[in-house]
């Protein structure tokens, strides 16, 4: 919309403004994104917005063997490659001992500490000459400042997903994530579902009071329910596991299910149902046939909420799933672990973070239309 | 037995029990115990109806009152009592009166978890309407505005506790003879700053590093809601502001806010809910150290670290004594729009 009157440099502002708050609210992700594609080695030598840039680092590498050694009419000669075939980088300056790492420039003659000459070429081929031979086991190490190219890899998805003796891998946590939300998603959805019709579409003396009693339980804090339900599930026998997380999601899932869906089915059109209830049909086919095709979006919108909400859930998962043995533990869960723990390894940390929230950015970008129509229907206006 | 198979008998069990109760409770009804024929057909008729509500609520009846319904109560029982082990094994409960909120008084932490509640109440659900607000206005007068709503709504679907790996990246400290890989160190060395800080151990200071995380996720929110409300003003209203020669500030924050308060209070009232309950984000962050507990972290630690039930409930009794208004307020809300 173009106000009129409004100046082109006041567009240029907005334009401006907006791409300051995406990318400042983009930011932060995407470090962690990148992050998950480095080395724990160029992670921590360098900040994550360097990754997509040729970097200039300090490296220290070795030369071959002395083994490796050739005769070239009377000179011993070591001669070989620093970096990969085909990767890009630029060596500016290179030394041979650690207290000058910038003795002498990429593509000149140095000399070696036994009095033999070393060259080093800006692309990182190295050759050592010397007129008495090399020796040792281990092969001369070479300081190198060099700019090399952005690398990314798949090694840190590979060990935290594929590898089965990680034992802080994420597959297991994962699959129990999966576990957890697949019924948790579904099962409130049909109890919900029945319980709105009935409260959109009949008559019945209460009815006003409890809508109120569902929008009052809407932000009763769950953390009530903890200590009270966890006794009651060990009295009944369930203790910690799947069944008593299932139905814990699916109560406390229920008020927003069911004010979402009456809300909806409310404003479905009267001559429908009545027309149906006319020709003879009885309220459960007119729920079956008519009203739950019709009230999908709805339908879609709280399962998007509740998939959301139970795969990124940790205090339900905490304290009604996982026991000592740690066989349940969930994925949000083994991170919070893993921050203790692996305080450190950025490369962990990150992949495995990014392993639990790509599975609900999948959903949130597909179903995006969805969850807005949720939101606007599901806060009390 | 495997609990992907358990997850799929449930699945079943669940759907059918469920779609089989509907059915054959109404079948009952309609063909046993209310037969719509013979004599009394109408008086038969009639009370199926008033009867068939209730079946249709049960089931949500049943599972709202024991998951969220007994629950208050159960709290606010146990937080009024002791439990304790008798030499036999058995575990006892004592009526304590009001000992237990005697002793969370006095106790630091939970004044410092008060606090720190406070502040999070000023701060988060204010930024994340504000900056929500301004999103939503700028975002609607450019064309790209659809794809940037999605990325500034995209946090929605982030964890709290993947937030917090988010954030903690962001906050990194190195020693100053290393490159720094947080980016606000970087930025604060950028800008002068000589020493990179551990921005999260710096007391009162870093609750807000921990509230900008809640902010982050809940702008999303706010520019959403506050979107459509915007959209929903009346054209005439603004049109004749136009003609009145205002500009585009006096447009926006004196004829377009005061239409859309009621959303505005809407938005800020649902954030301060979620600001009650923040439990991940200090838990996965500082677990309340260095000065940064929350009530719903201090419960947790009471109810599952110290195992005290009596003091950890009534916390627990805290956090609903600051949600009761605004839950009095949503049901008076609903109720006036349902007349």
């Amino acid at each position: 919309m173009d106000i009129a009157g409004s100046k082109s440099s006041l567009t240029w502002a907005v334009h401006i403004s907006v791409l300051a708050l995406v990318l400042l609210w983009l930011f932060p992700t995407i470090g962690l994104l990148v992050s998950s594609f480095r080395t724990a080695d160029q992670i921590s030598t360098s900040g994550w917005w360097k990754a997509m840039f040729p970097s200039e680092q300090n490296l220290i590498l070795r030369a071959d063997s002395p083994e490796m050694q050739v005769q070239e009419g009377g000179l011993y000669v070591i001669e070989g490659d620093l970096f990969e075939a085909g990767k890009k980088v630029d060596v500016s300056v290179y030394g041979v001992s650690s207290r000058a790492i910038d003795a002498f420039v990429a593509g000149e003659a140095g000399e070696l500490n036994n009095g033999g000459s070393i060259t080093v070429s800006p692309t990182g081929h190295y050759r050592m000459t010397h007129t008495e031979p090399f020796e040792g086991t281990r092969g001369q190490r070479i300081f190198l400042t060099a700019t090399t190219p952005p690398e990314f890899t798949l090694d840190n998805y590979k060990n935290v997903l594929l590898d089965p003796s990680n034992s802080e891998g994420m597959a297991k946590a994962f699959f129990n994530t999966l576990t957890v939300t697949i019924p948790a998603t579904i099962i409130p959805i049909l109890i919900a579902a029945f319980a709105a019709y009935a409260l959109a579409w009949m008559e019945f003396p209460g009815r006003a009071l409890l809508i109120a009693t569902i929008v009052g339980l809407l932000v009763v804090p769950l953390q009530l329910a903890l200590i009270p339900l966890l006794k009651f599930h060990n009295e009944i026998g369930i203790g910690k596991g799947y069944l008593g997380t299932w139905m814990a999601h699916t109560g406390f899932g229920l008020p927003l299910a069911i004010y979402l869906l009456r809300n909806y089915m409310v404003g479905l059109p009267r001559d429908i149902i009545e027309n149906a209830k006319v020709d003879g049909a009885s309220d459960f086919q007119i729920f079956v046939k008519i009203i739950l095709p019709l009230s999908f979006p709805a339908l879609a919108s709280f399962a998007i909420f509740q998939f959301l909400w139970t795969w990124n859930d940790l205090l339900v998962a905490l304290v009604f799933l996982i026991d000592s043995t740690g066989e349940t533990t969930v994925m949000t869960k083994q991170i919070v672990e893993l921050l203790g723990t692996r305080g450190g390894n950025w490369e962990i940390l990150a992949t495995s973070a990014f392993v639990s929230i790509a599975v609900p950015l999948m959903v949130f970008f597909t179903m995006q239309k969805y969850l807005v129509r949720g939101l606007l229907a599901g806060s009390v206006k | 037995m495997h609990p992907a198979l358990q997850g799929l008998i449930t699945i079943v069990i669940g759907i059918s029990g469920c779609v089989g109760y509907f059915y054959f409770s109404n079948q009952f009804i309609d063909k046993v115990l209310f037969p719509p024929r013979g004599e009394n057909a109408g008086r038969n008729i009639n009370r199926a109806n008033m009867i068939r509500p209730w079946l249709f609520l049960l089931p949500a009846l049943l599972a709202l009152g024991l998951y969220l319904a007994y629950p208050v109560y159960e709290t606010l029982r146990l937080s009024l009592t002791e439990r304790s082990t008798l030499p036999d094994g058995t575990t006892a409960y004592a009526f304590v009166g009001l000992d237990n909120y005697g002793q969370m008084m006095r106790e630091p932490k939970f004044w410092e978890a008060l606090r720190n509640n406070a502040m999070w109440l000023l701060v988060v659900p204010a930024l994340s309407t504000a900056f929500g607000l301004l999103a939503a206005q700028l975002t609607d007068r450019i064309k790209w505005g659809a794809a940037a709503k999605s990325m500034i709504f995209m946090p929605m679907a982030i964890s709290f506790v993947g937030a917090a790996v988010i954030f903690k990246l962001v906050y990194d400290a190195r020693p100053v003879t290393q490159d720094q890989i947080g980016a606000l160190n970087a930025i604060y060395l950028a800008l002068g700053g000589t020493e990179p800080q551990t921005w999260l151990t710096i007391p009162i200071w870093n609750n807000f590093f921990l509230m900008a995380v809640l902010v982050w996720i809940q702008t999303g929110f706010a520019m959403v809601i506050l979107s459509a409300a915007l959209r929903g003003i009346p054209e005439g209203t603004i049109e004749a502001a136009i003609v009145d020669g205002a500009n585009p500030f006096q447009l926006f924050f004196k004829i377009k806010v005061p239409q859309i308060k009621g959303t505005i209070m809407v938005v800020w009232t649902t954030i301060t809910i979620v600001v009650l309950k923040v439990f991940d984000i200090v838990f996965a962050m500082t677990n309340g150290q260095w000065e940064t507990q929350v009530l719903a972290n201090y419960m947790f630690d009471k109810l599952f670290r110290a195992n005290d039930w009596g003091v950890g409930s009534a916390s627990a009794m805290v956090i609903m004594l600051l949600v009761t208004p605004i839950l009095v307020w949503n049901v008076r809300n609903a109720r006036k729009e349902m007349k």
